[in-house]
């Protein structure tokens, strides 16, 4: 099970004193980290390489906020892929219906998906595990089929065409690439800023006492059920984020951002970044965008390469990239300090 | 949204007739790929997400066969016995490996082996639309029962699944094996200690969990083409069924198919983009209802 132990105690920092420094110092890196992706393009200018950093950030902020369902909840859920559809949904109606400025559909989206998960959420976080994951499922198709068969709305399964109009704001001009890539890059910063910071608060390790053991958590006097619900509504406003960028750079929404198989890649990204680091869905994404981008220039048959890596992490390394280097490195901490 | 043809449709005993039966065999073949599924689940306690792929090689296997034989008995075989050998095999290299781990990471071999088994399939048998085509001895005059139009092809299909769920049900209850399988549900700990090779026991639910699905794949192969990727919705739609039914109850996964047949069949005339939609939404109520599923086991 130790992929699924995410910030034991024994493990991270306890609750002492250090909360204060650590929160400057995550600050501290998310600024490097920005000031470093925000000069990209001045060193380059690639357009693959900026687009590759941009979907990096859609799937990047969804994979992410799945591992505060996954790993720091223990809530495994086959769904989140419907808030990344939604994200990309709303916010492509909006900006194409209302011509609202881009911040008012932004935000007017994260209202929508915080209700709309609300709903789901109170129906489905009583449920336990494997009907967790099914119910979720269901949702997710039937958020599916009703953009399918509603299609004077949503376009069917066409999707969202025509392009969504980006008005200028604030003198950022998003229909200019760098622009894009830019705020993309600010937007990936800021939501995993702000998921760090959810995952080391005190609820944060609320969630893992309810993932570790539910029944000790609410004899302790944790109301279980609104705890699951907020970090359900929580990861659901970062994948609709997600979704958000997606619907930016493509210009555009279509039926597979709100289909099952973003899930099931959500999913596998956690597996193979590893769920016991926070950064690990990170570079999980990159791995299988990178993984997804080279294998298909080379054979049209990539599921069976897929497929063998998928096999060589489950059943070799039996635990994602970055848990296997993290516990390589305790191991060798631990050797070196004569334990 | 078409609630006219519905209504009309309710009301003609021709079309009630004629959607009953087309309800019966989704329902059916549903069945067999559900009941495979949900005997998995209750023995090796694990959720096999590459079970629609057993389906898909079910219904390519009958094709190579009826094609090089001419014979549809043998077709039926070569899809049940291939899938059940294909069964084991994947069962004791791979799967055997992953007990007792994470859920996700069983999935998660399950989810590569889904990739692995449709690129292979394309490559075998190509990335185009197949058919077999239906065999000679039932391209015969369909029956007409009250009116409504019934291929007898149908009726065989109705047929094999339904003895195939009583030789399920009778075997588990009654024989020997089936107490077994059983026990080995409940504690396998206990029945390796009287003696018995559990190992072999997983392998050979895995086998006929897998035989079943590759049944209901030949027998949908005269009725349905043929494509890589095939099993993936049969495989959701099973998935509900188990839900709605409840996981591991054979019963259960009977009543669930067929339920769900009768919504696709009747669905698609009053909701005709939304019979999909349909289904999840009659599982989602049956859940919050019931989250164990109808006949699904309290505490599971």
């Amino acid at each position: 099970m130790t992929e699924l132990e995410a910030g034991r105690a024994d493990r991270l920092a306890p609750v002492r004193s250090v909360s204060a420094l650590q929160r400057y110092r995550d600050v501290l890196i998310a600024l490097i980290a920005f000031a470093v992706l925000a000069t990209l393009p001045l060193l380059t200018d690639s357009k693959a390489l900026l687009d590759f950093v941009i979907r990096c950030s859609a799937y990047g902020l969804f994979a992410t906020s799945l591992n505060l369902l996954v790993g720091y909840t223990g809530l495994t859920s086959f769904g989140h892929g419907m808030f990344f559809g939604l994200g990309a949904y709303s916010f492509g109606l909006i900006m194409q219906k209302l011509g609202v400025p881009i911040p008012v559909a932004f935000v007017a989206t994260l209202a929508i998906t915080a209700l709309v998960a609300a709903v789901i959420g109170a129906i489905c976080v009583r449920l336990k595990e494997i009907y967790f994951a099914f119910v979720t499922l269901a949702f997710q198709m039937l958020i599916h089929s009703t953009i399918l068969s509603w299609a004077s709305f949503t376009g069917g399964d066409q999707g969202l065409r025509g392009g969504i109009p980006r008005p200028a704001f604030l003198g950022i001009n998003l229909a200019n690439h760098v622009d894009l890539y830019v705020v993309s890059c600010a937007l990936l910063v800021l939501g995993l800023l702000a998921m760090r910071q959810i995952a080391q608060s005190p609820f944060g390790y609320t969630l893992r006492m309810i993932r570790d053991n539910a029944a000790r958590a609410s004899f302790l006097g944790i109301d279980v059920w609104r705890a699951k619900l907020t970090v359900f509504v929580l990861a659901a406003l970062f994948a609709s984020m997600g979704g958000m960028v997606m619907a930016l750079f493509v210009s555009g929404a279509y039926p597979e951002f709100a289909y099952w198989t973003i899930s099931g890649e959500g999913i596998f990204i956690n597996m193979l970044g590893g769920v016991s680091t926070f950064l690990g869905p990170m570079v999980g994404t990159v791995l299988l965008l990178l993984l997804n981008d080279t294998v298909t220039r080379f054979t049209e048959y990539h599921g069976i390469v897929l497929g063998v890596v998928i096999l060589f992490f489950a059943l070799g390394l039996r635990k994602g990239l970055l848990d296997f280097v993290a516990e390589w490195y305790t191991h060798r901490r631990d050797a070196g300090e004569g334990r | 949204m078409d609630l006219d043809a519905l209504a009309g449709c309710l009301s003609s005993s021709a079309c009630l007739v004629t959607q009953t039966t087309s309800g019966l065999i989704i329902g059916m073949l549903l069945f067999l790929v559900a009941v495979g599924l949900t005997l998995i689940f209750g023995v090796l306690k694990i959720v096999n997400f590459s079970h629609g792929a057993f389906y898909m090689f079910g219904a390519y296997f009958a094709m190579t066969a009826y094609q090089l034989t001419g014979s549809f008995a043998l077709a039926m075989l070569a899809g049940a016995a291939g899938t059940a050998v294909l069964g084991l095999i994947f069962e004791r290299v791979f799967m055997s490996r992953v007990y007792g781990a994470d859920v996700l990471m069983q999935l998660l071999v399950c989810y590569a082996f889904v990739l692995i088994f449709d690129d292979v399939v394309r490559l075998i048998w190509g990335p185009e639309f197949r058919s077999m085509g239906m065999p000679a001895a039932f391209q015969v005059m369909p029956l007409f029962i009250a009116g409504g139009v019934v291929p007898p092809y149908y009726l065989l299909l109705i047929g094999v699944a339904l003895v195939a769920a009583i030789v399920l049900g009778i075997g588990l209850s009654r024989s020997r094996i089936g107490k077994v399988i059983r026990a080995a549900a409940h504690n396998p700990g206990m029945v390796s200690a009287l003696g018995i090779n559990t190992g072999l026991i997983y392998g050979g639910v895995f086998a006929l969990g897998g035989m079943l699905a590759g049944l209901a794949g030949a027998l949908a192969a005269p009725v349905r083409s043929l494509t890589p990727g095939m099993g993936f919705s049969v495989l959701i739609e099973s998935f509900i069924v188990t839900v709605i039914g409840g996981m591991g109850s054979i019963v259960g996964a009977l009543v669930g198919a067929l339920l769900l047949g009768l919504i696709r069949s009747f669905g698609s005339l009053g909701f005709p983009l939304f019979t999909e939609g349909l289904m999840y939404l009659f599982m989602v109520i049956v859940l919050v209802s019931k989250p164990t599923g109808l006949f699904g086991k309290e505490a599971a």
